[in-house]
């Protein structure tokens, strides 16, 4: 059942968020702490535990794999409602800032990157394990 | 006619969204394909179409939630707020290869906390540069070139002023913006390519929405890497902002 896939998404995006709200209470942080990250890695777990037992048929995964694939377009309406306006206002010190620290960290970005030693027999180690996706490709 | 399809339209937000998202996405193809011969990948062009009609809503409305504000478009708010954004961008968790991930569990690490710090002392030192040499406010606006979240918690922490403030959510927005738009650009240079590549952008370049459009404009494959690690940031910035980099900032400015 197609729902059983979207519901364990539900579920670990529920129970990550409420560690993420926990841990940034116990730090003293007004915010969440990592929900987002600690429902990723919830996910994962019960995806390998459930490959392993042998529990996850082709149409629980494409519960999940659908909103995988919705991604993109999710993205595209993320961007339709950014603040451009404020962004463009913001005057001298705001562009400054923001430009330099992007620089600074894409400097250092490429330097981590370029002391990678990639392995020959898996040039491109990211595979595309969403059905979904790969068809759009 | 004309007022009933506009009905339809407005009490049905969210299915409008995806048919109006349906149609950039399908312009933004058919510009990727014809006009730059599949050069600029599609989705690059359907977020730059997005942001700009972000900025166009935004001064026809004069809110702060641009294409969101205008009343026909409000679904939009709700596909691509951050309930849906989330729910997405755990569902990329799906696919991601568990070994991969934890052969740069250490780098992304290291990447985060370097992408909390290096942003907020260039933020912190441009502060200071145009004459905002408080340590109150240098925070604020350092914490901002953090992520657009981080700057304003961190300054109603510490107590800025609300010009101070503004100045630190736009100097985030800017930076989310400029990730968003430079990062298909700038891949290649940034050796963006594998796993924990996008783990250390992920770290470095911080802000979600930056870095989930970004890697989305580069290369889908990425993104669940860049995500796992971006959706730290906010957490560790808001833990150190008003803390650790207000009290070291306070120690050098008095």
């Amino acid at each position: 059942m197609i729902i059983y896939g979207t519901a364990l998404l539900a579920a670990c995006h529920l129970l990550g968020i409420f560690i993420g709200d926990l841990l940034g209470q116990l730090l003293g942080v007004k915010t969440n702490v990592g929900g987002v990250g600690i429902a990723m890695l919830l996910l994962m777990a019960a995806r390998l535990y459930m490959l392993q037992n042998n529990k996850l048929p082709k149409l629980t995964e494409l519960g999940v794999e659908y909103w995988g694939a919705m991604y993109i377009p999710v993205v595209v309406a993320m961007a339709a409602q950014q603040d451009m306006v404020s962004a463009l206002r913001g005057g001298p010190v705001a562009l400054l800032s923001a430009v330099a620290a992007v620089a600074v960290c894409a400097m250092v970005i490429a330097l981590i990157n370029r002391a990678e030693v990639l392995s020959p027999q898996a040039p491109d180690a990211a595979q595309l394990n969403n059905p979904l996706v790969a068809a759009e490709e | 006619m004309l007022d009933i399809l506009e009905k339809a339209a407005l009490h049905n937000g969210l299915v409008t969204a995806f048919a109006v998202v349906g149609l950039i996405v399908l312009l933004a193809g058919q510009i990727s394909k014809h006009l730059t011969f599949g050069r600029v990948h599609g989705s690059a062009i359907a977020i730059v179409i997005g942001l700009a009609l972000a900025y166009w809503g935004g001064t026809q409305t004069g809110g702060h939630k641009g294409l969101a504000d205008m009343s026909l478009f409000g679904g939009i708010g709700l596909m691509g707020g951050a309930m849906l954004r989330d729910f997405a961008i755990v569902a990329t968790a799906f696919e991601v290869q568990p070994l991969e991930a934890r052969k740069a569990g250490l780098i992304g690490v290291v990447a985060l906390l370097l992408g909390t710090v290096l942003p907020f002392i260039v933020g912190a030192a441009i502060a200071w540069g145009f004459g905002y040499s408080d340590a109150v406010s240098m925070t604020t606006i350092g914490a901002g070139a953090v992520t657009y979240i981080v700057g304003p918690v961190t300054g109603a922490a510490i107590g800025a002023s609300p010009d101070v403030m503004a100045l630190s959510i736009a100097t985030g927005l800017v930076k989310a913006i400029l990730v968003m738009v430079g990062t298909p650009v700038a891949a290649r240079f940034l050796r963006l390519k594998t796993p924990r590549s996008a783990m250390v952008f992920g770290g470095l370049a911080g802000t979600v929405s930056g870095v989930s459009a970004g890697l989305a404009a580069t290369d889908r494959k990425l993104v669940p890497y860049g995500a796992l690690v971006a959706t730290f940031h906010t957490g560790l910035g808001c833990l150190l902002g008003p803390s650790l980099l207000f009290f070291a900032t306070k120690a050098l400015v008095g």
